[in-house]
């Protein structure tokens, strides 16, 4: 350490002047801001960040110089050399930035090219729709059943209060099936005509309380045409519990009309006729966003359980009551999703059917 | 059921100012749905009736042509030309005057024509557009109204129809009287029973003699006698005019008279030329060996079930289906037996669906007929043909009657209101039950008579029908109620969806097709002769006689399905579709229970044990391009492996493990047809379409298609969570020349089983042939994934994996290593 009063003047080592420092500050600023790209920026560092480089060299002076002045030389050589440092830290990052920037650039795509390599699928829309159907159900507790195409007749009509001689077997366009393999017996089957069978299974196999909702595909022997397919799809409700009442039918019908048809949605109903209930209505929907503007659509059928369908199927009807409906899928999609043909929905044209989606 | 609304106002008084649109909301809130609303074509301008003064016969013209001068109520009679003969001085026409318009914006002018100027045009139904049975001039009754009256309404030309779909359970809605008392009721407004009828005092001997042998199917038989018809009286023109409004064609006054007042009051009759009946007339059922000809001219072999009006001479009619031919009404028909009769409905059912005669009679007493009407419909026509026909009757009418008492329902009067949800009063319940025509006796627990013509009413769930139904359906309120918990889908129906969810994600569109099948997409799909899917069950009555089996595979629908969208123009397609199949074989005939009781147990599995399985299948098919061409390349066309892959991703979706082999099964190629398996239960194929069979349903080659019984596989077992070892893999790269003919999938088997535990996965990632593979070889290339759960595999522990993997492979399956 020297004394306080040995004498010192900074300006005897002329590398450590404050003019000295600067000028290789400049200097190396602008070399490195004259560096176009990072190799020259390499190419030049050496002269200014390097052993041999003016500010590395003042720093060497500074154990010449005497303890009083050293302090205050060592700060200004070691600001100089952060400062040609960071010039240097800044030139780089600009450089290197910039050499990216024209890299991504260079790898630029045409985003809008198509990638269709593995065309989309898609599900038949009554199967999308009638999982929607179901889908409701399930949430209010219900469980899906289900029943065979090919049916016994007993269950189609017969458990179902539809007497052998009665006007409704007849008015149901029935498909009649043979028995055996030379198929001129009488097999006692058929295609069922209706889901409404599955009621009857479900009730000679469980218990009340019962809440289910069946959906399938049913038959009737009409042609093919824009508004009849012989084969379609229906979804079945039942439920089956003390003290089921026609007003129940209804807010669980509203339910659903409101599930599938938005918040606006209630049901209308029409007095009517099926064996199997009683009483029995008919029932329209409200559909605000119908294609042709806000209207009521013509849906399903509904009513109370018949006692006699309970009888035949071992509820007793002194303790319980029930009620069900079916609506129609065909029906549900054509005016839902504004299909006018029924061929369309019938003939498996990949374009009609592509345009559903995987889920509805 | 058509309703022409002047009929209706006969007996409803329906308030002035009522529209169309109100009735028909009426009709419907009632349970009358209404099918369809006939107005007629609209006439405008002036439409007169007009007296004929004069008929002079033009000659010299290809056709005879009349001249014709007519009182139109104006001060000079005006000249009309007129083609049509069938009218005679002093009759009243109708007559359209210059300036109207008829329906079809026919517009008429005066115009020379035959020489002479014709005012105007003497109508025909048919031009009026209020009937089209008839060529010829409408010519009005004796009662015409004055030349000069607007004959509009006359003719009916303001009269609206409503057409009703009227449910079998309304029988008695298939008449004016039915459907007056629902409406009056409907609106609320006074109406008159048109089966109300003043009886007239006949006397004297019974009409015929008459014997009912069987009383539990006609349980009443009226009849009366008629003398002294006129054959060539005209039916007159109202009656005509309501039953073509009614859908009913006119063919003589005494069948006019029968069908109008079946329409009024909803009885059948029938009307037998009393000359052509011989002997006492005998209702009974028929005899073996019977046969009747029918009116409709059909010689019909009767069975011992139908029941038949007969005489001496056999049977004269099928009852209340279709009256015989030998004792038809005819031109010379001047003494009529005339028929009501009430036969039980479900004994007509069986007749008229034996002999498909669904005849208007049948229809109605099918559906329920009301017995007291019998004698009041003989009243009625009697007396039309009485003032239209100048008969007389002769004799007192006949009248079998056994009928029992009305059966009484007990019904307890706070019922409604439980099953309804409603809070009706036992008041209104009662005034309900009267207003349908019910007595009803009793407070609280109430004895219900229903009324005559209401045989559908016969249980206490009936007549809550009738007073929620009057009181308004649609006013039940909407309450939702809560289900107790249910379990979610099924195992079954959620692999269901997620099939049909993997599969369209893997670009297949659903495609669901009819189940029908004939003989011939069978042979198309060269199934051999005892191949068990030729076993089908048939429909009886087919749509079509070339597709009347139900499908025993899904291709046949699918595969026409691909060639629908083929014929459309569509090149590249992956189609699925998922749904039942119906194996025929042999069964034994489902069992019929009653119905007052759950069948038994043993009667009941024989009933479900009848219906024989129906597997749930999923099958693809594809064709073109499985990736299409784009600026990525030139695409790759569907093959075998396609399908293989499909049905891998049905089982994953299915959470089962499918393995494949070789297989040899119609209709795929038979070197390109993979075996599907779960464990060694064959669960499906997939693979090429067989050459010929694309050549014989016209399908591009190479079509690649896969079916798999979804009801086969397994349940999914509750997937394990694998444990995850941190520690670094080994990676191994193996390439193996084994015979060509060894399937990979062996190899890859001993490969695993050779590598054991520390296998983590083994993936083939090349197959060669070709130099230097020798001829008759192939190079099989697999990476290897080695790893330990509990530390880093050493190079001793790889070397000695690969040696056993190597040594397994060659033992089973003569490959070896390539160098």
């Amino acid at each position: 350490m020297s004394g306080a009063n040995d004498p010192y003047d900074p300006k005897q080592v002329a590398a450590l002047s404050a003019e000295a420092l600067d000028e290789a500050v400049a200097a190396a600023v602008a070399a490195f801001g004259a560096a176009a790209d990072l190799a020259a920026l390499a190419a030049v560092r050496p002269a200014h960040l390097g052993d041999r480089a003016p500010v590395l060299l003042a720093r060497r002076e500074l154990g010449a110089l005497p303890p009083a002045a050293r302090s205050d030389a060592g700060k200004r050589v070691n600001a100089a050399r952060v400062a040609v440092t960071e010039a240097y830290e800044q030139r780089l990052a600009e450089l290197e930035a910039e050499r990216d920037a024209r890299a991504l650039a260079e790898e630029r795509v045409d985003v809008t090219l198509p990638w269709d390599r593995v065309p989309r699928g898609a599900r038949h829309p009554l199967t999308t729709l009638t999982e929607r159907i179901a889908d409701v159900f399930v949430g209010m507790g219900y469980e899906v059943a289900e029943g065979p195409e090919l049916e016994a007749e007993w269950l189609n009509f017969d458990a179902l209060n539809i007497g052998r001689d009665h006007p409704a077997r007849t008015m149901m366009d029935t498909f009649f099936v043979g028995g055996g393999p030379g198929q001129d017996a009488d097999s006692g089957l058929v295609l069922r005509t209706h889901t409404s069978p599955v009621q009857a299974r479900t009730m000679l196999s469980r218990t009340p309380p019962i809440y289910v909702v069946a959906p399938g595909r049913v038959y009737r022997t009409d042609e093919l045409d824009a508004t009849h397919t012989p084969v379609f799809h229906q979804v079945e409700g039942l439920a089956v519990d003390r003290g089921l009442t026609m007003a129940h039918l209804r807010g669980t019908l509203d339910h659903l009309a409101r599930s599938l048809f938005g918040a606006e949605a209630i049901t209308r109903w029409r007095p009517s006729y099926f064996p199997f209930t009683e009483p029995s209505a008919e029932f329209d929907v409200w559909f605000p966003e119908h294609r042709d503007g806000p209207r009521w659509v013509e849906w399903g059928g509904c009513g109370m359980v018949n006692p006699r369908v309970l009888v035949a199927c071992g509820v007793d009807p002194e303790e319980y009551s029930g009620f069900a409906f079916g609506v129609g899928i065909e029906r549900a999609l054509q005016f839902r999703s504004g299909v006018g043909d029924m061929r369309d929905i019938v003939e498996g044209d990949v374009r009609f059917t592509s345009a559903f989606g995987v889920e509805l | 059921m058509r309703v022409p609304i002047g009929w209706l106002a006969e007996y409803v008084d329906v308030p002035a100012g009522t529209t169309v649109e109100e009735l028909d909301t009426a009709f419907v809130r009632l349970g009358l749905e209404v099918e369809e609303i006939h107005r007629p074509e609209p006439v405008t301008g002036p439409l007169v009736v007009g007296r004929v003064l004069e008929i002079e016969e033009l000659t010299g013209f290809k056709k005879p042509i009349r001249y014709t001068q007519v009182d139109v109520g104006e001060a000079e009679p005006r000249g009309i030309v007129c083609g049509a003969r069938n009218f005679a001085a002093g009759d009243a026409v109708v007559v359209a005057l210059p300036g109207a318009v008829l329906p079809g914006g026919f517009e008429i002018a005066a115009r020379k024509t035959y020489d002479h100027v014709s005012d105007g045009m003497i109508c025909s139904v048919r031009e009026l557009g209020v009937g089209d049975d008839h060529a010829g001039i409408l010519v009005l009754g004796d009662d015409a109204p004055a030349p000069g009256t607007p004959a509009g309404p006359l003719v009916g030309l303001d009269d609206v129809v409503i057409e009703l779909a009227v449910t079998p359970d309304r029988g008695y809605c298939l008449s004016m009287r039915g459907i007056a008392r629902e409406m009056g009721t409907g609106l609320g407004v006074s109406w008159r029973d048109a089966g109300e009828l003043e009886m007239p005092a006949w006397s004297g001997e019974p009409a015929w003699p008459v014997r009912v042998e069987d009383a539990d199917r006609c349980d009443r038989f009226s009849m009366v006698a008629l003398e002294g018809l006129d054959p060539t009286a005209p039916t007159p023109w109202w009656m005509r005019r309501r039953l073509a409004q009614s859908g009913v064609r006119s063919i003589s006054l005494a069948v006019d008279v029968t069908n109008y007042v079946m329409l009024e009051v909803g009885q059948p009759m029938h009307a037998f030329d009393r000359d052509a009946v011989t002997g006492p007339i005998v209702v009974r059922r028929a005899r073996a060996g019977e046969r009747l000809t029918t009116l409709d001219g059909v010689d019909r072999a009767l069975d011992p079930d139908d029941l038949l009006i007969t005489d001496d001479t056999g049977p004269i009619g099928l009852a209340a289906v279709m009256g015989g031919a030998s004792t038809e009404i005819g031109d010379g028909t001047t003494s009529v037996l005339l028929e009501a009769a009430h036969w039980e409905p479900t004994g007509v059912a069986r007749t008229a669906r034996r002999h498909r005669l669904p005849s208007e009679a049948a229809k109605r007493f099918e559906r329920g007929v009301d017995p007291e009407m019998t004698t009041a419909a003989l009243a009625r026509a009697a007396a039309l043909l009485a003032e239209y026909g100048g008969a007389r009757v002769v004799g007192s009418p006949v009248d079998v009657d056994t009928r029992g008492p009305r059966p009484v329902i007990a019904l307890e009067a706070g019922k409604p209101a439980r099953v309804a949800g409603v809070p009706y009063t036992d008041a209104q319940v009662v005034e309900l039950l009267t207003a349908v025509g019910c007595s009803v006796d009793g407070e609280g627990a109430l004895r219900v008579t229903p009324p005559s013509w209401r045989p559908d009413l016969t249980d206490p769930a009936d007549l809550v029908e009738e007073v929620v139904r009057l009181a308004g359906i649609d006013d039940i309120p909407s309450v939702l109620p809560t289900a107790p918990p249910g379990r979610g889908l099924t195992e079954a129906q959620r692999r269901r969806r997620a099939i049909g969810r993997a599969l369209a994600e893997a670009g297949y569109v659903e495609a669901p097709s009819y189940p029908f099948v004939g003989e011939k997409a069978l042979d198309a799909l060269g199934l051999p002769a005892d191949d068990e899917r030729r076993q089908v069950v048939v429909v009886r009555n087919p749509l079509s006689e070339e597709e009347p089996a139900l499908r025993t595979t899904l291709l046949p629908g699918l595969l026409a399905t691909l060639a629908r969208n083929l014929a459309r123009g569509q090149r590249d397609l992956a189609l699925f579709e998922h749904g039942s199949v119906f194996p025929g074989g042999r069964r034994s005939p489902a069992p019929l229970p009653g119905v007052d009781a759950r069948p038994d147990d043993a009667t009941l599995a024989a009933l479900l044990g009848a219906v024989p399985d129906q597997p749930w299948h999923v099958a693809v098919a594809l064709t073109g391009a499985r990736e299409p061409r784009g600026w990525w390349g030139p695409g790759r066309p569907a093959e075998w492996a396609d399908a293989v892959e499909a049905a891998r991703r049905v089982a994953a979706a299915a959470g089962v493990e499918l393995t494949v082999r070789a297989g040899d099964r119609a209709p795929w190629h038979p070197g390109r047809c993979a075996e599907l398996l779960v464990g060694e239960t064959v669960v499906g194929h997939a693979g090429e379409l067989h050459p010929r069979v694309c050549a014989a349903l016209e399908l591009p080659p190479r079509t690649c298609v896969m079916e798999l019984d979804v009801d086969a596989l397994p349940p999914a077992a509750v997937p394990v969570g694998p444990s995850i070892s941190a520690f670094p893999p080994v990676l191994l790269d193996l390439a193996f020349v084994v015979a060509a003919e060894v399937a990979a999938a062996d190899v890859e088997s001993a490969l695993a089983e050779g590598a054991g535990e520390l296998l983590e996965s083994v993936r083939l990632f090349d197959v060669y042939t070709g130099t230097p593979v020798p001829e008759g070889q192939k190079s099989l290339a697999y990476a290897l994934t080695l790893r330990a759960p509990d530390r880093t595999l050493t190079g001793e522990e790889a070397a000695e994996v690969r040696q056993r993997a190597v040594a397994l492979v060659g033992e089973r399956t003569g490959a070896q290593l390539r160098g």
